[in-house]
């Protein structure tokens, strides 16, 4: 009745090729994009900012880059957190090497900087596949971390190896260090993420998306068809490689404000990204964000109703948080396999038959 | 209709209830799960301990009850971020963190908010420069402090001279581990000894190949910078290595009964550093047991009464609730805010009378805290491991760190830290 094609009618060739051409989907996503950028940042405040916002929106970032090459072009990759940490730390070094030079920029350039290590460690994916590049890019992983720890160039000679973001501006507001305005954050944040989002939806829809998803489906046939593995692979390297380096300059800069390497950008970054898209979805830009929403907020939601609303020891919530979080997840996947985005998926066909079931 | 009651339910569960603010509030962020757990559990036992004591006993603090709200962050700087976010607005006095890790997070946070932070015996050292880091306090003692006295500890028992001697320093690979890296190569110059240094990844399950050079390089003298789990491997490996125990010296990190018990009879002679007493042969801890643990309130099982970090855990809220008395004295007033609370540490004088009076004669050194200086007169002492009687000796005196060396090292590296955040250094 109310999700249908029927009377939405399309007049011109742009108009038929748009994201979203259902009108009710095309409504929910503008709503959801005046949500977040012209309610939130005037309700926010450092709570919400800090313990929720920032960290969804970063991690749906580094989520969107994983999918990429995960979800859409088929490489495995466990090196998240490696590619996160070396865009913390060439922001940082950015940040303090040109003090002048306005911190959207550095974040960008950190995002290239990333690319271009990522095509590095990408190079295995032309020889190797599957599990075997899974272990390829785990060594990017812990060689990026060890390198970070060990070379004290990359963390400015500081006496405790820690890295810690100076203020920076944009346009005389405060964004990083401790000043920063919560809704400037956020905006921040949301700023990259949108851009993200809309970046990767465009790409995965086009010839490079296409390319990239017969890699996936069978690198053989593809090359036979003529798409070449070579700048196909390497291309899906180094687009993930960016979002999930501006990812990481995010999470350093504006969220975490000081980090420690092994510590915050670990194996377990790693497989949290993972998880993050493998519940989501692979190869859905919407999976990304479920996936990312799913593993950032169910722990806090549950930590405060079981600490805060049944005032429960802390002991005992935090274990009782990991079982089901554990359990959801493995349900989630035993119901569907697919992810988040597939149940989505799945509601909207059945929203279009709705009311008539056949 | 159901989506949107469903929508408010998780607004209002993601805003945890904001509790009445008549109280005064001691935030503990603690970490009672995770790889840091056998220690958190029991400074987190006595933190909380301490403060359910004086609400049981004397009515709260100056009259006002004391609260402790926990929040679990598994020793995680996420967890801790989102654990100083949820519990700041409730009226937090202090914080103490017990991690360096999330020390660091939160200096600059806490300086904009106006909270003091405590990070007793950890964190940035060079926070004793109470000029510039007006909101963080590091007394009594601090890693460089620690360094200085295991080096000082090294001269006494070889009659004031090592030169020539290798001292390796098997360390926690993070900011914690490396913070006493700096004094010890300045001591190095001093004394002429030679540093070999050993680091271990987190956690510090693996350390084979770090003991294996020990075993190759026969250092004279191993310190270690090592907590949770990577303590109680780095003694088993000492064990099986037959390195001699007495040899080898832990911050007051690496020192507690969670330590040396798994390596059993092996461990004894290991030595370890502290600046506050052990056991519980004092007389607050009748109390304790009267009012506390006997009464069914701990804040744990009560098994880790009297151990080394439920009495650091214990030491810490007592230096905490005697700072907010200072700050009830110096405004006349119950309940003060947090601003005044940080007046009341800046101000706050450890007697041995005051100590006594508390029920803990000779617990810590006796300390005046003032603007210039938050950390203290940086005194430690050393304690060896009994393992025939499961318990831990002191067998020196209080002694106080190499003040020449490690002062200068302070003002240098608050001086640099002014300088990059644009902090003017000053009492005012």
């Amino acid at each position: 009745m109310f999700y249908r094609e029927a009377g939405d009618i399309k007049t011109s060739y742009v108009d038929d090729g748009q994201t979203f051409p259902i009108r009710l989907d095309r409504q929910l996503y503008f709503s959801a994009l005046i949500v977040a950028w012209g309610v939130i940042p005037f309700l926010v405040d450092d709570y919400w900012a800090n313990a929720v916002l920032l960290p969804f929106l970063i991690y749906a970032i580094a989520a969107i880059g994983l999918n990429i090459l995960v979800g859409y072009c088929g490489q495995v990759s466990l090196g998240t957190g490696g590619f996160m940490a070396v865009g913390a730390y060439a922001v940082y070094k950015l940040m303090t090497a040109m003090p002048e030079v306005n911190i959207l920029i550095h974040v960008f350039l950190a995002g290239g900087i990333t690319a271009l290590v990522g095509v590095l460690f990408g190079l295995p994916s032309l020889r190797i596949k599957g599990f075997y590049l899974a272990v390829a890019t785990l060594a990017a992983q812990f060689f990026l971390v060890w390198l970070f720890n060990r070379v004290p160039w990359f963390y400015n000679y500081s006496a405790s190896g820690q890295i810690t973001a100076p203020e920076r501006t944009i346009f005389g507001v405060v964004v990083t260090g401790a000043n920063s305005e919560t809704w400037a954050t956020y905006l921040v944040c949301l700023f990259f993420v949108t851009l993200a989002a809309l970046i990767a939806r465009n790409l995965t829809r086009g010839a490079i998306g296409r390319q990239w998803m017969a890699i996936r489906d069978m690198d053989i046939a593809a090359e036979i068809i003529g798409v070449n593995p070579l700048s196909a692979k390497l291309g899906a390297f180094a687009v993930s490689s960016f979002f999930i380096g501006v990812s990481g300059a995010l999470f350093f800069a504006v969220y975490l404000g000081a980090v420690e390497v092994g510590e915050v950008f670990g194996i377990n970054k790693s497989f949290l990204v993972l998880f993050m898209i493998i519940i989501g979805g692979l190869g859905s830009i919407l999976g990304s964000f479920a996936g990312a929403a799913f593993l950032v907020l169910l722990p806090v939601l549950l930590k405060n109703v079981l600490v805060g609303g049944l005032n429960w020891p802390t002991d005992l919530a935090a274990h009782l948080e990991f079982m089901i979080v554990g359990a959801l997840i493995v349900i989630f996947l035993v119901a569907e396999p697919h992810g988040i985005a597939q149940l989505w998926r799945l509601a909207k066909e059945k929203l279009r038959l709705w009311p008539f079931p056949h | 209709m159901k989506k949107t009651l469903f929508g408010t339910l998780i607004v209002g569960a993601l805003t945890s209830a904001t509790p009445a603010m008549a109280e005064l509030v001691f935030p503990s962020l603690s970490y009672r799960t995770g790889p840091y757990a056998a220690n958190g559990v029991a400074i987190a036992d006595g933190y909380a301990d301490y403060f359910t004591l004086l609400n049981e006993r004397d009515g709260g603090i100056g009259g006002e009850k004391a609260r402790v709200i926990e929040c679990e962050t598994a020793y995680n700087t996420e967890k801790g971020v989102e654990c100083y976010e949820s519990t700041k607005g409730s009226g937090a006095l202090v914080y103490q963190p017990f991690s360096t890790g999330m020390t660091y997070q939160l200096i600059p946070k806490v300086t904009a908010d106006g909270i003091p932070l405590h990070t007793m015996g950890y964190g940035r050292t060079s926070a004793k420069n109470g000029m510039v880091f007006r909101n963080v306090f590091n007394y009594p003692a601090n890693y460089w402090d620690g360094a200085s006295v295991a080096i000082k500890h090294l001269l006494a028992i070889n009659s004031g001279d090592i030169k020539g001697k290798t001292v390796a320093l098997v360390y926690h690979n993070s900011a914690y581990g490396k913070e006493p890296i700096r004094t010890l190569e300045e001591l190095k110059k001093k004394h002429g000894y030679e540093l070999l240094l050993l680091p271990v990844d987190h956690p510090g399950q693996e350390q084979k190949s770090q003991w294996l050079q020990i075993r190759r390089e026969r250092p004279d003298y191993v310190l270690m910078w090592g907590w949770g789990i990577m303590n109680q491997v780095a003694i088993q490996e000492a064990v099986n290595i037959r390195y001699p125990m007495e040899n080898f010296i832990g911050i007051w990190w690496s020192g507690s009964e969670n330590d040396v018990l798994p390596a059993g009879d092996g461990a004894n002679g290991y030595k370890s550093l502290t600046f506050h007493n052990l056991g519980d042969d004092f007389p607050l801890y009748d109390d304790i047991r009267k009012y506390v643990t006997d009464a069914g309130k701990a804040a744990g099982d009560g098994t880790h009464v009297g151990t080394v970090l439920y009495n650091r855990g214990l030491y810490a809220a007592m230096l905490a609730a005697e700072a907010a008395k200072t700050a009830q004295k110096i405004h006349g007033t119950g309940k003060i805010t947090p601003m005044q609370m940080r007046d009341g540490m800046e101000a706050l004088e450890m007697t041995e009378e005051k100590m006594t009076a508390l029920g803990l004669p000779d617990f810590g050194p006796s300390f005046d805290v003032s603007c210039e200086n938050h950390g203290g007169d940086g005194f430690a002492a050393v304690a060896q491991w009994n393992a025939g009687a499961k318990q831990w000796e002191l067998i020196t005196e209080y002694v106080q760190a190499d003040q020449d060396v490690v002062n200068p090292l302070i003002d240098e590296d608050s001086t640099a830290f002014a300088k990059e955040n644009n902090i003017s250094p000053g009492c005012g």
